[in-house]
């Protein structure tokens, strides 16, 4: 089980709340410029579970997911009001090191998006940013990512070649190796197989069950028999009257799939719409 | 009607002609093929013409008239040529310009490209074109005037007194610097600024068609924006930065007026950046509307051929090295 | 969970120590790169303001009237104007144009119809390699294509040489303009019936126009500067002066064309060309009247330059609605 982090970059004091929750979110907004994204968002995520939001598209899912890392500070339009919590510590607070924070939560993206170095450097990249240097500490590192992601047996030969000679369901778990490289403790999966081929959503799902057990995962996807077949946990959002999204429901994935308790989430999960 | 007797139809193409013919298609199909032609016919023209005209030389003095080794010995009243002088002078003056301008680009390509707030871009953009659009000839009239005494001068004198006097660096930065400041300095410093906008702009476009997604991963896992361009963006770019480098350097090699008006144009033998020169094209600039004897001319078309086939080089492996940067970026489904 | 360790995970072992003041290095070289890069383009900026600002202060105090009316006096005496200059600009620019316009914009019709034909491929390859061959091996090439055989320096010569400048940048504006035209307005013209040569010239083209001619204007902007193609095509001539070629013309009742060719066949003098040899003359009076030309060549290049990127913009505006 993952071990709690020693603080390693204190620097003002930052404030934390006693929690049980991994990720929690309290009355959290999301604005890009007026438009509000993201409405009165309140969602607990448990530790070493993986959690599903689902919903139509425009539903601002991947808005939430993006506000755990806080990639949305990229936008230059977009501020939030609201909380967001990891481990109880408010994530937007001026003391926490925004780049502390994205090491901790790990994401990967749609698209396979392997940067144009070897397989090596490119599982190397995270640990060397963070001061990892020596081969032996490197070597061991690389492989350790790449057997969870189980992707070891497939590169070992080659870890020299570009990333971007792999298949895509390859590239994919290369960038999951990319991510765990740097042991985080939330992994963010934004549709990480939409672009794959079946066979290869497959293996992904596997995995996500395979290193559960490190990690805590919050997956975006707009496939509900993934959601299903996945996920412990799942949240549906939607668009309300004003086009902002919130989360309608929350729940064990049983649950949700089997018995939910709003209209519109049984209108989605069997396929009325969406 | 034509009688057809063996079983051959007629020709695709000659049915399609006469289809042309009947709408007025064939003069227009016609016309737009020649004009095209033309353009490629150009191109070989020059080059042909150029040797034509450099026969003389080329006959009489080979390789010698290029080699830097031979006796640089550039004798109009005697019709004795080498230009290797002339050679040196553009190299020196281009590499040196390169050396300011790749950096500065860089920034700048940098900075408007992934830093620079929204609505401070366009401004920038626009600023940066201004400077190309500034003529060549106002370049060398401001070089002359202003930029020779007030800036040339006084950074070739320190140069002078420094790296002049350095064991390794004297040959290069050795000799006075004349008091006016024409110099190879003069025409390095004034190059880099006028290949600047060339290179920025072009490492910039190179810089936005890397994908998005590049950028986020790296963010994602902790990097800094500063790693995340210097370890991520300008890998991925490099062919194309490698490519406007290569552009601007064939602007550098072939700029004619600015360069004349303050390089001095004189045959000057050391090999120092403080010293006078000649370039390539300075000297065909200053010499071939006096130049009298039939040799005389043919040395300057030479010079003019070489000038212009290294440049063809340069300028066709830049082309290659930023196409080669769109073919990378894979293809984007528009969702 | 409260903060506290139990034992650390390999990864946080290997981090490097001091990871707090790692972190703090990193910003730092962060914002410094970030802030130099900031400087060097202030730096790469200071010319061009030094150089705008330096031509008006000079150029303004040589300006007169004279300058623009009066042909060159001797050299040596004061007074005096550019007015050959004036008139040889416009003629080569307009010769120029002509030579320049109508093959550019055929040869882009077709690279544009057909971009993947070994021909289209040549167009495009050809005037990339066009536009960076350097404008005085133009200047020879013309020489021998067009001086050597007639035997003398002309107007006309000069105007070819620019025409080759220029052609590039027609090609590839036309080009990319016409590609902007949607395939659907291309389509419905012929499924209406038209040959192709008819939805060229009457569909294609005025839906490209405003583009194109923000081309035409980049492409003349630039031609009116040159100097290098014209050291020895156009030579230079401090009599050129239309309104005396006209008027003796038609005191010797010759006819239009033989105008014509009086004006474009005589060595001629532009701009840049007069403001170069100007400026290396020993005469302060010449060399002031290099600094009201630079002016005169700057506003207008600069003017140009600027009215073409507003029109793109305007432009893009309105089609966006």
């Amino acid at each position: 089980m993952q071990t709690k982090l020693v603080e390693i970059a204190p620097r003002q004091q930052v404030r934390t709340v006693e929690t049980n929750n991994k990720v929690q979110t309290k009355d959290l907004q999301v604005f890009y410029g007026k438009f509000r994204a993201l409405a009165d968002i309140n969602v607990a995520i448990q530790e070493n579970k993986i959690t599903a939001i689902i919903g139509p598209s425009g539903c601002g899912k991947s808005t939430l997911l993006r506000s755990f890392n806080r990639m949305n500070d990229l936008t230059p339009s977009s501020h939030m009001e609201g909380e967001i919590l990891l481990d109880g510590m408010d994530v937007n607070q001026p003391g926490v090191d925004v780049v502390e924070v994205r090491r901790r939560v790990g994401m990967v993206f749609q698209r396979p998006n392997p940067f144009p170095k070897s397989i090596y450097d490119n599982v190397a990249y995270g640990p060397r940013l963070y001061g990892v240097r020596r081969k032996g500490d490197l070597d061991s590192l690389v492989e350790d990512s790449l057997m969870k992601a189980a992707l070891w047996d497939e590169v070992k030969d080659k870890l020299h070649q570009s990333g971007l000679s792999l298949s895509g369901g390859q590239q994919q778990r290369l960038c999951i190796a990319r991510a765990i490289a740097v042991e985080p403790e939330v992994i963010l999966m934004d549709e990480p197989a939409a672009a794959l081929d079946p066979i290869s959503t497959l293996r992904i799902e596997e995995l996500m069950h395979d290193i559960v057990q490190y990690y805590t995962i919050i997956i975006v996807t707009h496939n509900m028999q993934q959601a299903a077949r996945v996920s412990d946990f799942t949240a549906m959002m939607m668009i309300d009257d004003h086009r902002s999204g919130r989360m309608i429901e929350f729940g064990p994935t049983q649950d949700i799939f089997t018995n939910p308790k709003d209209k519109r989430t049984e209108d989605y999960v069997t396929g009325r719409f969406g | 009607m034509e009688t057809r007797l063996n079983s051959t139809p007629p020709s695709n193409w000659s049915r399609r002609l006469q289809k042309r013919i009947g709408h007025g298609d064939l003069p227009w199909q016609g016309l737009i093929v020649i004009a095209s032609a033309l353009v490629m016919l150009i191109i070989l023209g020059i080059a042909a013409f150029l040797w034509r005209q450099s026969s003389g030389t080329i006959t009489k003095f080979g390789w010698s008239f290029v080699a830097p080794t031979a006796d640089p010995n550039w004798d109009p009243i005697n019709d004795n040529f080498q230009a290797w002088p002339f050679i040196y002078g553009t190299i020196l003056t281009s590499v040196a310009a390169m050396i300011l301008a790749v950096p500065i680009s860089l920034g700048i390509a940098v900075f408007v490209a992934e830093l620079c707030p929204e609505w401070l871009r366009t401004p920038l953009n626009w600023l940066v074109e201004m400077l190309a659009a500034i003529p060549s000839v106002i370049y060398g009239l401001w070089g002359l005037f202003v930029f020779l005494p007030v800036v040339t001068m006084p950074v070739g004198k320190v140069l002078g007194n420094t790296l002049g006097k350095a064991p390794l660096l004297s040959q290069l930065f050795g000799g006075p610097i004349p008091e006016s400041g024409a110099s190879r300095l003069g025409a390095a410093l004034i190059l880099s600024i006028m290949v600047i906008p060339t290179i920025s702009a072009v490492t910039r476009d190179v810089l936005l068609a890397i994908p998005s997604h590049q950028r986020e991963a790296a963010l994602a896992l902790g990097a800094t924006r500063w790693e995340m361009i210097w370890q991520v963006l300008l890998p991925y770019g490099l062919s194309g930065i490698l490519g406007a480098d290569l552009i601007g350097l064939g602007r550098a090699l072939g700029e004619t007026m600015a360069v004349t008006m303050v390089i001095g144009n004189s045959l000057d033998p050391s090999p120092s950046l403080l010293r006078p020169g000649y370039t390539m094209a300075s000297v065909i600039a200053n010499e071939f509307a006096e130049a009298v004897s039939k040799i005389h001319v043919q040395a300057l078309m030479e010079v003019g051929l070489a000038l212009f086939l290294i440049t063809l080089a340069l300028n066709i492996l830049a082309r290659l090295l930023v196409w080669s940067v769109a073919r990378r970026t894979p293809q984007e489904v528009r969702a | 969970m409260s903060a506290g360790t139990v034992s650390l995970s390999r990864f946080q072992q290997l981090m490097a120590q001091n990871q707090a003041a790692r972190i703090a290095r990193r910003k730092a070289l962060n914002g410094v790169m970030l802030t130099l890069t900031g400087l060097l383009t202030v730096l790469a900026l200071i010319p061009l303001f030094w150089i705008v600002g330096y031509v008006l202060y000079k150029g303004a105090a040589a300006l007169s009237i004279a300058f623009f009316t009066q042909l060159p006096t001797p050299m040596g005496i004061p007074g005096g104007g550019v007015r050959n200059a004036i008139e040889g600009t416009i003629v080569i620019t307009v010769l120029a144009c002509l030579f320049a316009i109508p093959p550019g914009v055929l040869a882009a019709f077709y690279a544009a119809r057909y971009p993947n034909t070994p021909l289209g491929v040549a167009v495009r390859f050809s005037t990339d390699v066009l536009s960076g061959v350097p404008s005085i091996v133009i200047g020879l090439f013309i020489y021998v294509l067009v001086v050597q055989p007639q035997g003398h320096y002309s107007a006309l010569a000069g105007g070819i040489a620019v025409s080759l400048l220029m052609l590039p940048t027609i090609v590839r504006t036309t080009e990319e303009m016409l590609k902007l035209v949607p395939h659907s307005l291309r389509e419905g013209s012929l499924a209406l019936g038209a040959p192709e040569w008819k939805t060229s010239v009457s569909v294609l083209f005025p839906a490209a126009l405003s583009g194109i001619i923000t081309g035409f204007l980049l492409a003349i902007s630039r031609a009116a500067g040159e100097t290098a193609p014209l050291l020895f095509t156009a030579l230079g001539n401090e009599r050129y002066d239309i309104a005396d070629i006209v008027h003796n013309g038609m005191v010797q009742k010759q006819g239009a064309f033989t105008i014509l060719a009086r004006i474009i066949n005589q060595p001629a003098d532009s701009l840049p060309l007069t403001l170069w040899k100007n400026s290396q003359q020993p005469f302060p009076e010449r060399i002031q009247q290099s600094w009201a030309a630079a002016l005169v060549l700057m506003v207008l290049a600069l003017l140009i330059n600027v009215f073409a990127r507003v029109w793109v913009e305007y432009r893009r505006r309105k089609l966006q609605g």
